[in-house]
Formats: structure tokens, sequence, C-alpha cells
């Protein structure tokens, strides 16, 4: 009565046929992720040193360290930070926690959605027009930090209300039955238990800025600029367009520079993730619900 | 060109307007000010808590409630039963005004707590929900510790500092009162969601208190509950009565008789009875009723 008939074996076959689908699918969409870190690994592991770092570029970009690029990624990625943070945030707490759900809401949302499907080529154009020419900012960190701030906006915007429609609706009604006004109960309840999430969704986001090549290419970054900036009106380098001018603009550079280029670029990246992953693992390890 | 004539404010004058709204009492709110000023102890017949004068309500297009005329009196339990959908929970969520979260809530009517009009341009919705404590279906303790979810609703009423003396005092005294202390009194730096779901509703009441509201409303507070924890809070509401005016909404007919001083039956939006819980159950006046509590429709 429970035994196996054809039809039965049938299925199995079919069975096993997708599931090896699926799993050679997987296998292919991890391949190139391994197969790019071993290769930046052996090729350009040995260039990692400490004066790569620390050290400036000499001889025409074929020698010396990437210090001035690293800086000047740290300072784009920071100063892109400042607007795009406290904007997106506030933003996402109004769309979130005010705004009447009607046609106008939605139409915004929808907007904010798509603006983060804007190529980011647009955003570097955008950002040329209106920071660099408009505002006459010149190409200065400040018209790069804004391009990348712009870029960023949406993902935050978005990331920010995700973890805010995360906590309990139930903890809002508690709050208000109790008398708290909506801020009150944003301040004392919705953020502190919404912030792991709007942290990670923020370092995400700085992981990818960090490694935009596009919107700081017009705006604010240098080609060669061997020294820091001193001002936020000053160009600076970055170490995504040094990378791609390392690769391809200047000539004799040994092989292993671009590639010691490329993987610190990716090791900040990754810090950030990891970064990101453990605020998120030790957040929810609190949360109870 | 003269002055425009402008009427002086003559006594007269405002006792012919008076006459002209025939039955509007314009010193309503005074008397009814005055009524809430009387101590309620050395009367016989209780004071009406809650008393809604052709109350309707839509949610958009859909209308919830329709002209409810509803009184309920001070210092009892009064139970609201009904079929899903009655709008015996929208009736309970317009006495504090929490349904107006949502914009496309639309109130015609009057809702009067303790004589005073809580839809009156002047009222503060803050107000009026620190005073009407509300207890929900499913246990909402704050994501934070027993402590803080006793205290939340002070601080927010006094936002200086507090002597801790004072707090102490307080949490003790809600948590006795809930009979919740002697459990409880060791671990108040816990967090409250560790606590089990009695304990997390009963927590739920004993953190009203401190803002000594008059009057509570409970949204089946024991649905999520097992028996033996709702018998606990249908002990702890029994106790309650007196000092506070309860309006309990539920499913439970049973929960309605036991736990229950008055009962009124709502249908489609409508109030259909109103009345003593044990008049209601026994000898219902509309035959809706007496089919709802045999059980014919549900």
């Amino acid at each position: 009565m429970f035994s196996k008939t054809s039809q039965n074996v049938r299925n199995d076959r079919i069975e096993g046929r997708w599931r090896t689908l699926f799993l050679v699918m997987t296998a292919l969409l991890i391949l190139p992720v391994v197969i790019i870190l071993t290769l930046l690994i052996i090729r350009g592991g040995p260039a990692i040193t400490w004066e790569f770092i620390s050290g400036f570029p000499i001889k025409g970009m074929t020698q010396g360290g990437i210090f001035p690029a690293l800086m000047g990624t740290i300072f784009l990625v920071s100063l892109g930070l400042v607007f795009s943070v406290p904007l997106g945030i506030a933003a996402a707490i109004y769309l979130s926690e005010y705004a009447s759900d009607n046609k106008l809401t939605r139409i915004i949302n929808l907007a904010i959605i798509n603006l983060a499907g804007v190529p980011s080529i647009v955003h570097a154009l955008f950002g040329l027009g209106a920071f660099v020419l408009f505002m006459e900012f010149g190409t200065s960190i400040l018209a790069a930090s804004l391009t990348l701030a712009i870029m960023a906006l949406p993902v935050v915007i978005v990331a920010t209300k995700e973890s805010l429609e995360a906590v309990p609706y139930a903890f809002r009604e508690a709050c208000w039955s109790l008398g708290a006004t909506k801020w009150q109960t944003i301040r004392k309840i919705v953020l502190p238990n919404a912030v792991s999430g709007i942290l990670t969704g923020v370092i995400l986001e700085v992981s990818r800025t960090a490694g935009e090549t596009a919107p700081i290419m017009f705006t604010g970054a240098a080609f060669f600029l061997p020294f820091l900036p001193e001002s936020v009106y000053d160009q600076t380098m970055a170490l995504s367009l040094h990378l791609f001018v390392v690769a391809t603009q200047v000539p004799n550079v040994p092989e292993s520079l671009p590639y010691g280029v490329a993987l610190l670029l990716i090791m900040l990246v990754l810090l950030m993730n990891a970064l990101s992953i453990g605020f998120r693992v030790r957040f929810r390890s609190k949360k109870k619900w | 060109m003269g002055k425009l004539p402008i009427p002086e404010p003559q006594i007269m004058w405002r006792v012919a307007l008076v006459d002209n709204s025939k039955n509007e009492n314009p010193f309503g709110e005074v008397i009814s000010m005055e009524h809430h000023i009387d101590d309620p102890s050395n009367d016989s017949t209780p004071k009406n808590a809650v008393e809604t004068t052709d109350l309707s309500l839509w949610y958009g297009s859909f209308q919830a409630l329709f002209n409810v005329n509803f009184k309920v009196k001070q210092g009892l339990v009064t139970s609201l039963i009904g079929p899903s959908g009655c709008g015996k929970s929208t009736l309970l969520r317009s006495v504090n005004r929490i349904n107006e979260r949502f914009g496309y809530v639309r109130t015609e009517g009057q809702v009067h707590v303790l004589g005073q009009d809580i839809y009156a341009p002047t009222v503060d919705k803050t107000q009026v929900r620190s005073q009407i404590g509300m207890v929900f279906q499913r246990p909402n303790p704050l994501p934070v510790t027993i402590r803080k979810n006793i205290l939340f609703g002070y601080h927010l009423k006094n936002p200086g500092r507090v002597a801790a003396s004072v707090e102490d005092e307080l949490v003790e005294k809600s948590l006795r009162e809930v009979l919740l202390w002697d459990d409880l009194k060791d671990k108040l730096n816990h967090s409250a969601l560790s606590l089990s779901l009695e304990q997390q509703q009963k927590l739920c009441i004993a953190r009203l208190l401190p803002v000594k509201p008059k009057v509570i409303l409970m949204d089946e507070p024991c649905s999520a509950l097992d028996p033996e924890a709702t018998a606990a809070i249908e002990d702890l509401i029994w106790d309650l009565r007196g000092e506070y005016t309860i309006l309990i909404v539920t499913h439970n007919m049973a929960q309605a008789r036991r736990a229950s001083d008055e009962c009124a039956f709502m249908l489609m939006g409508k109030m259909v009875e109103h009345g003593k819980t044990e008049d209601i159950f026994v000898t219902p006046d509309h035959q809706q009723t007496a089919d709802y509590i045999e059980g014919k429709f549900g």
C-alpha cells in the first residue's frame, strides 16, 4: 500500500533535477566572489604594506602609497553621511510615523524607491550641474559629498522606514494610550528599538558609496593630487577613482599596484559590512519579540 | 459712513437665544461640571462616568457606529458584547480617542467622560488618553524594564526629576494593587517582555494606576490568556471595581456574565440593549439579544 509506484519514481527524478539546477545556480553565484577575492589576495596581497597605506604616490603614481586616496574616500563618505543621515532619518520618520496614508504619500514613497534606481552617472551629472556649477562650489569635496549624499538618501530613507515599521504597532498604541505624544513615542520607544536597523542600513550604504566612482569623478575627485586637502573646497583623491586611473590611464604601473588598491577598497567595504552584521546580531539577540 | 450697528449684548437677548434652542440646556456644561464635583460616595445612585450622545463614526465611507446612546455608570464594571464587527471595539476606542490615529476616521455626536465633552476643541488628546486608561487584547508592555513600564505614564505627566523614593512607592503600590508585587519585587529591572502573558497583562493594568485614571477601558483583555490567567484577570477587574469605572469589551459571554455589573449588547453598529447583567442574560428585551446569548449567531 505504501510502496513506490512508477508515478513516485518519476516525481523523484523531477525533484532531483530541479534540486540540482538550483544548486548549480547557487554555486555559479558564489563562484565569481570566490575567484575575485582569491585573485585579489594572491596578486594584491604582497603590495599591501604599511608604506603602501600611509605613503604618498610617487613617480607618476607608479610607486609609493595611496594614503591621500584612502583619506579622500574617508572624507567624501563621512561628509556625505553628515548630509544624508540626518535628512534621511528625519524624512523617514515623517513618512512612516506622521504622514497620513494618502495618494501624495504613496507617490512620494514611490519616487524615493525610484530615486534609488537612478544610475550613478546621472547623479554625477546632476551633482555637476547643481553643486559644482549652479551653487558654485567648484569641483570640491563639498560638491562630491553632496552628490554622494543625494545618491545615498533614498537608501537611508528606505532602510530607516523599514526598521521603524519593524517596531510592533502595539508599542505605539501602548504609548499613546498612556498619554504620550507622537514625538514622545518615537523618541522613547520607536527610535531606540529601530536604531540597530537604521545603523545597519547606514553602514551598508557607506560601503556602497565608498566604491562609487562616477558621482565623484565629475564633482570633486582628482586624478592626481599628492597632498591632503585643506578644506571642503579642495579637491581630493579617492580610492575608487585611483583604482580606475592606475589600472587604465597610467603606463608602466607594476601589476601588483592596482590589485593592491582594489584589495584595500574591498577590505574597507567588507569591514563595513562585517560591522553592520555585527550590530545586527548584537541588537537582535537583545530583542524579545 | 456711520458705524456699523453692533448689537449690544444684553441679558434679554441671551435669554431669547436660549428659548430658541428648546430642549438644549445652554448651561449643560456647567451643570455637568457640578455633577462631577459632587462626591459620588454620598449618593446612592451611581453617576455616569461615560455617556455617549448620538455617537456615529465612519471609517472613510464605512459607517461603524449609528447614533449610539450609551451610559456607563461610575464605579461599575460594564461589559460590551456582540458579534465580531458590531462596533464594540470602535465604541470603546472612541472613549479615549485612540482610533483617531487613522486619518480617515470621522466622528459625530458627543462623548462625555465624567461630565466633560472629550471631543470639545479645547480638549487635549494626550490628557484624555492618560486619564482614561486602556488595556489591549494582546498584553503590550513596552520593551523596557518592569519599573520603567509602571513609571512611563507618570513621567510623561511629571517631566521633571522625581525623587527615587516617590518612584519606588508608586511602583510598589501599583504592583501590589494588581497582586504582582510579591512575584516581581526582586526583578523590577528585568525586561517586561520576559514575563508570562498573565503577568504582562497585569503589568499593563498596573502601569495605568500611577496616573490615577478614572475610567479604564479594556479591549478583550483575556482573549490571549489561558483559563487560569483569565480567572486571575477577572478577579483583578472585580477588585478594581468601585475605585475605577471599567468598560470591558468581550467575546466571552460567560465572562460578561461572571465579571460585570451591567451589560450592553451591540449589533451592526447599533446599541441594541443595555441593562443589568442578570437581566440581559435572563430576560432580554430584544429577540436579537436572546438569540446572540443563546449562541444562535456569533
